[in-house]
């Protein structure tokens, strides 16, 4: 181990340590992961970059608490086992977050050393210490002796598997049930693997089975039992992190076309159900040669890209606002321009036309011109009167936004529910109308971040805790 | 996994097995679905519950072999296993007592509408029972469905087997014969040419006619639209609104035509089983 003497670490490197990635035009066309890591070496450096001050700003932007400067002087120094415990003592996914945090808008927003320079690259750091655990070997985090308590842990995305986690250090039973054949919710069928591999995915879920989680797969709640069955048989608490699994349409003419999908079936398809190992993987998925994707936030970019892989000789990027409006990460949208994905700006279709077999040749679309800012701050698009025009386009993505999945909230009796179907439950609590329920994650909010799903679930832990306690009293 | 605890030919294609999977056969009811998924390459695909017992824990599945799947399925026997089994999934169907009710099994769809003709029954209803097939050979549960309905009426195209003529053509006689007034309900289940042309004979009696759709599906609880139909011009998921609707509602056009969008990649995927080679191409699998 290499020591790092405490005069080096305040010496200021003013540049964060670039991220390898694989080259642009490569990469869009393979699905291996698009940022392949720092070195061990590197990895230390950029640790060693953190000024270790005094009011440690960055905690303040994370979600999950983690404690980052601790973290970082660990690693600094070479001890990476005693990083990754440090952040796993808050951080149950670290190799996930490492990845697919958007850092720039938490912890390294607030970093001390990035108000006149560079921020430390904390999520990079953070990634190379999980990575290295998990090609290592895991140490298992100690638990609490057992309370006796049985928890259920619906959904297995990011907020119920960091809800898990931090009931089983806490000695609770914990359950987790998964509609799907696979833990990881949105993180196995969502995110594409050239961003955040599955293989990475499995190995954080496999650590929560160490801590004694259970996970049972192909058990949709709501159906095989409800809410309240569930609570009948035995658990005395129950976390709702079903996420936001209803993808939203355009609701214009042509959308049920062959060649029409939701982002979710797109990216479920070739995440989950590897169609692009077709036919060595059952589930096939058909790519014209021009894909529209609709939208602009992170999910829209992740279709566009994914459409390169898939061979699409065109991926555009169809959104009524400008760039300057892009819901996207800055990062995301600038790997889809580094990949080639092409922007149709201030654009939007008013329907999709078909052929003779009922498949997509065409959108016609309309420009649009910025207005007055509406309610979200964002300048509204307007419509330009006469400008519609044919683009040509044999597949097209609806990438707008998802709702939450009704199947939980309409099975479960006393459940509040807000008028767009999310739960209603307090951000402080995670606490629902219903006594021993508790909900987080884009259930409650609408579709979020994996990290403030993550933050959910741990907040949610934590009130089910203190209710489990008040429960022996 | 899930245990394949017994496994009946009906036909070369037509196969019947009973699955060990207790938290499905506990909730169930008739009319609704489960997906499955043989190995971890494998696609998942809907069949609808045919049968059940809660107290062995099993659920009864009847498919025809149309493609790779279904064909890697008709392959395997009893003992062995199904990687993934979720259910029960979509609404049950709507049971009450409407008075004389002419449930349609055709095909392979004699299975699914077989609990529900059961259910009908013991909830009051005058059940007239219509199976058919294309020969006598491809039939099957002719036992099971007299026991499930009160009257059963059989039917082949080719005449193989006690008359011939579509089930259409016998449900025509029925509602000719004791007017359909007398008539409180059709349910026709079946391969989708045989549903719509139900539909179409309904239809001219104005009587209401409940199907159960068939789409392609990926996850199966309302998540990736795939199989999204219209339904009097609304969009619907057949496998959280459905799998049952309105008959005369639906667009059939339109479902056909989804259904038929990755038939290129289905005869690949079929012809990729059927190939054995060892140049690592997977085929063979």
């Amino acid at each position: 181990m290499a020591d790092a003497p405490k005069a080096k670490a305040k010496k200021i490197v003013p540049t964060k340590n670039p991220m390898p990635a694989q080259d642009a035009l490569e990469r869009s066309r393979n699905f291996s992961e698009v940022a392949t890591g720092y070195t061990k070496e590197t990895a230390m450096a950029e640790a060693q970059r953190c000024i270790q001050c005094k009011n440690t700003p960055c905690r303040q932007g994370c979600p999950v608490e983690v404690e980052i400067p601790a973290f970082l002087k660990l690693a600094a120094e070479g001890d990476f086992a005693g990083a990754i415990a440090k952040i796993k003592e808050k951080n149950a996914l670290p190799a996930v977050c490492g990845r697919v945090c958007p850092q720039e808008s938490q912890c390294e927003k607030y970093c001390t050393l990035g108000k006149k320079h560079d921020p430390v690259g904390i999520g990079r750091v953070e990634r190379f210490c999980a990575d290295w655990e998990l090609s290592t070997g895991v140490n298992v985090p100690e638990t609490a002796a057992p309370t006796g308590f049985r928890v259920a842990v619906v959904g297995s995305g990011p907020a119920g598997l960091t809800c898990a986690a931090d009931l089983a250090k806490q000695g609770h039973k914990v359950t987790i049930f998964e509609a799907l054949h696979v833990a990881g919710g949105v993180l196995m069928y969502g995110i594409p693997e050239f961003r955040l591999p599955k293989a990475v995915v499995q190995g954080e879920v496999e650590n929560l089975k160490k801590l004694g989680v259970t996970i049972d797969v192909n058990s949709v709640v709501g159906k095989f039992a409800t809410v309240d069955e569930l609570m009948e048989e035995g658990f005395d608490a129950v976390f709702i992190g079903t996420g936001a699994g209803l993808p939203y349409f355009m609701k214009i003419p042509g959308e049920n076309l062959c060649g029409v999908y939701s982002a979710n079936e797109f990216l479920t398809r070739t995440n989950l159900m590897k169609a692009y190992l077709f036919p060595q993987c059952d589930t096939p998925i058909k790519i014209g040669k021009k894909v529209a994707v609709l939208g602009g936030g992170n999910v829209a970019m992740d279709a566009a890209r994914t459409a390169l892989r898939l061979g699409a000789e065109e991926s555009w990027i169809v959104y009524r606002r400008s760039d300057k409006e892009l819901p996207a990460r800055h990062e995301e949208v600038e790997h889809a321009h580094e990949e080639g994905v092409k922007f149709a700006l201030l654009t939007s279709p008013t329907k999709i036309i078909g052929d003779e077999n009922g498949v997509v040749k065409a959108m016609e679309c309309l420009k649009y011109e910025l207005g007055e800012p509406d309610a979200s701050g964002r300048r509204s698009p307007v419509a330009i009167k006469g400008s519609e025009y044919i683009m040509e386009v044999d597949t097209v993505v609806v990438a707008i936004g998802q709702g939450p999945n009704p199947l939980v909230p309409r099975t479960t009796k006393g459940l509040e529910i807000n008028r767009k179907g999310n739960i209603v439950a307090s951000t402080e609590t995670g606490a629902t109308s219903k006594a021993g329920v508790y909900a987080g994650g884009d259930v409650v909010t609408g579709a979020a971040t994996v990290i403030l799903a993550m933050g959910a679930g741990k907040v949610g832990a934590r009130s089910i805790h203190e209710y489990l306690q008040s429960k022996k009293a | 996994m899930y245990k394949i605890l017994r496994k009946e030919v009906f036909s070369p294609i037509i196969k019947l097995m009973d699955v060990e999977a207790p938290k499905v056969a506990k909730s169930c009811r008739s009319g609704q679905f489960i997906i499955l998924r043989i190995d971890d390459q494998g696609e998942r695909i809907p069949l609808t519950i045919a049968d059940y017992d809660r107290e062995k824990g099993t659920i009864t599945i009847v498919f025809q072999e149309v493609g790779k799947t279904t064909e890697q399925l008709g392959a395997m026997e009893a003992g062995d296993y199904i990687k993934d089994f979720v259910g029960p999934l979509g609404e049950p169907s709507h049971i009450e007592n409407f008075g004389n009710v002419i449930v349609v099994g055709g095909g392979v769809g004699i299975a699914p509408v077989h609990p529900i003709a059961r259910d009908l029954k013991e909830a009051g209803n005058n059940v007239i029972g219509i199976i058919g097939s294309r020969n006598g050979d491809l039939l099957f549960w002719e036992d099971k469905m007299r026991e499930a309905c009160s009257e059963l009426h059989v039917t082949t195209d080719d005449g193989s087997y006690v008359r011939k003529g579509f089930v259409t053509d016998v449900m025509k006689e029925i509602i000719e014969a004791r007017g359909k007034e007398n008539i409180a309900l059709v349910i026709a289940i079946g391969p989708q040419p045989m549903m719509r042309a139900c539909c179409n004979v309904t239809k001219e009696y104005g009587l209401k006619t409940v199907v159960s759709l068939n789409a392609l599906m990926v996850d199966g609880t309302g998540m990736c639209g795939c199989c999204r139909v219209s339904v009097d011009g609304e969009t619907k998921f057949v496998c959280v609104d459905g799998p049952e609707f309105d008959g005369h509602q639906v667009d059939w056009a339109e479902l056909s035509k989804r259904g038929a969008y990755f038939r290129d990649e289905e005869q690949k995927s079929k012809e990729m089983r059927n190939h054995t080679c060892k140049c690592g191409c997977g085929g063979g699998k």
